[in-house]
């Protein structure tokens, strides 16, 4: 158990401090951990601890309490949540004290600059990386792609495309 | 901790900052959520000016983390220091952190009830379509930020070396670098 809960605290504590760009680039890392390392779940179970933390409300990052609970019960989700929240919650606040200061030096504008495009190329490459890790079928394919299409050219919810993917493979009855 | 010139007009108690940060995260569906702390704390109630919360937003955006905890973090604490911060992150999560786990509950919960093959297809066809909520977030941003062809390139590189298994920390190594020397040779350029 205290095994377990070292091994949470160690994942959590690194892709804590790995999570720049808004924290979507942890998830393939996550995933390899929990899944193939640890055996802590299946892959389908990732996916699915993957929509819960998306269709209910709160950062992503919020899947790591599932897994905490799935491999150590309450106290792992604890111990994982405290894990993965405190250590960048204290740069921020450590920085937030600096930050007014350096508010027009060049480096800082210039690392805001190469920030973004690495933070883009990590939402859309843990997208890649969610379809690659799951045993994905057609309509599963087509729901992916059709909910990427809606989101990207119009402003529907969010929640929306979330609940018609569900109606789609109820109705599929994949 | 604010300074003269930075002083909001009113200054919040603890439990004011809670209940703003509670009510939002209750309501965090879907992202989002910096505009929305920006409406409450900068628009609604003053607490903050607006260039000064365009700063938290900057660090926010660079600094690991999710975004909105982190804007919450930078809020509490011109707000009111170490504790400003600690509550309102709680308040933020305290709501998201119980609804999750009532989820994970019924999800560990259901696969021994004979309706659980229905809950498993309704959950994949959440998972899928989430999955392309994470694609669409990376390409609307695309759009608006990614005009110049070195950022392109970092844009690619990254996505396809994460996308194909290559581990976050020698992405990390590699592109940030990379990243900052582009932009900047490309603002040398203009």
């Amino acid at each position: 158990m205290t095994g377990v809960l070292a091994q949470l605290a160690g994942l959590f504590v690194v892709l804590s401090l790995l999570s720049v760009g808004g924290g979507n680039g942890v998830l393939p890392d996550m995933q390899r951990a929990a899944v193939d390392q640890y055996h802590w779940l299946t892959a389908r179970q990732f996916l699915d601890l993957f929509a819960i933390s998306r269709a209910t409300p709160g950062p992503g990052a919020l899947i790591v309490l599932l897994i905490g609970f799935k491999a150590a019960g309450v106290i792992g989700a604890l111990v994982a949540g405290i894990s993965m929240f405190a250590p960048s919650c204290v740069i921020v606040h450590l920085a937030a004290r600096y930050w007014d200061r350096a508010a027009r030096s060049a480096w800082r504008e210039l690392a805001e600059r190469a920030l973004a495009p690495v933070a883009v190329g990590l939402t859309l490459g843990s997208g890649i990386a969610l379809i690659r890790g799951t045993e994905h079928d057609w309509p599963a394919y087509a729901v992916t792609a059709g909910s990427t299409l809606l989101l990207t050219l119009t402003e529907l919810h969010p929640m929306i495309a979330l609940a018609a993917g569900a109606a789609v493979l109820l109705a599929v009855g994949t | 901790m604010p300074t003269r010139k930075t002083r909001p007009p009113t200054n919040p108690r603890l439990r004011d900052i809670f209940a703003v940060f509670l009510r939002m995260g209750a309501m965090s569906f879907g992202g989002g959520m910096t505009s929305w702390t920006r409406r409450e704390v900068v628009e609604r109630r003053g607490w903050i000016d607006d260039r000064r919360f365009i700063t938290g937003v900057g660090l926010s955006q660079i600094s690991p983390g999710a975004n909105g905890v982190n804007i919450a973090v930078y809020v509490g604490t011109v707000l009111h220091g170490g504790l400003g911060a600690l509550v309102a992150v709680l308040g933020m999560l305290a709501a998201p952190v119980t609804v999750v786990l009532l989820a994970g509950g019924l999800y560990f919960g259901m696969n021994a009830l004979p309706q659980g093959a229905w809950f498993a297809a309704a959950l994949a066809g959440i998972g899928a379509g989430a999955i392309g909520l994470n694609l669409a977030n990376g390409l609307r941003l695309f759009r608006r930020n990614i005009r110049r062809l070195g950022a392109i390139a970092v844009v690619v590189a990254t996505a396809a070396s994460l996308g194909l298994g290559v581990p976050l920390g020698w992405v990390l190594v590699v592109m940030i670098p990379a990243s900052l020397l582009i932009a900047w040779a490309e603002r040398s350029q203009a």
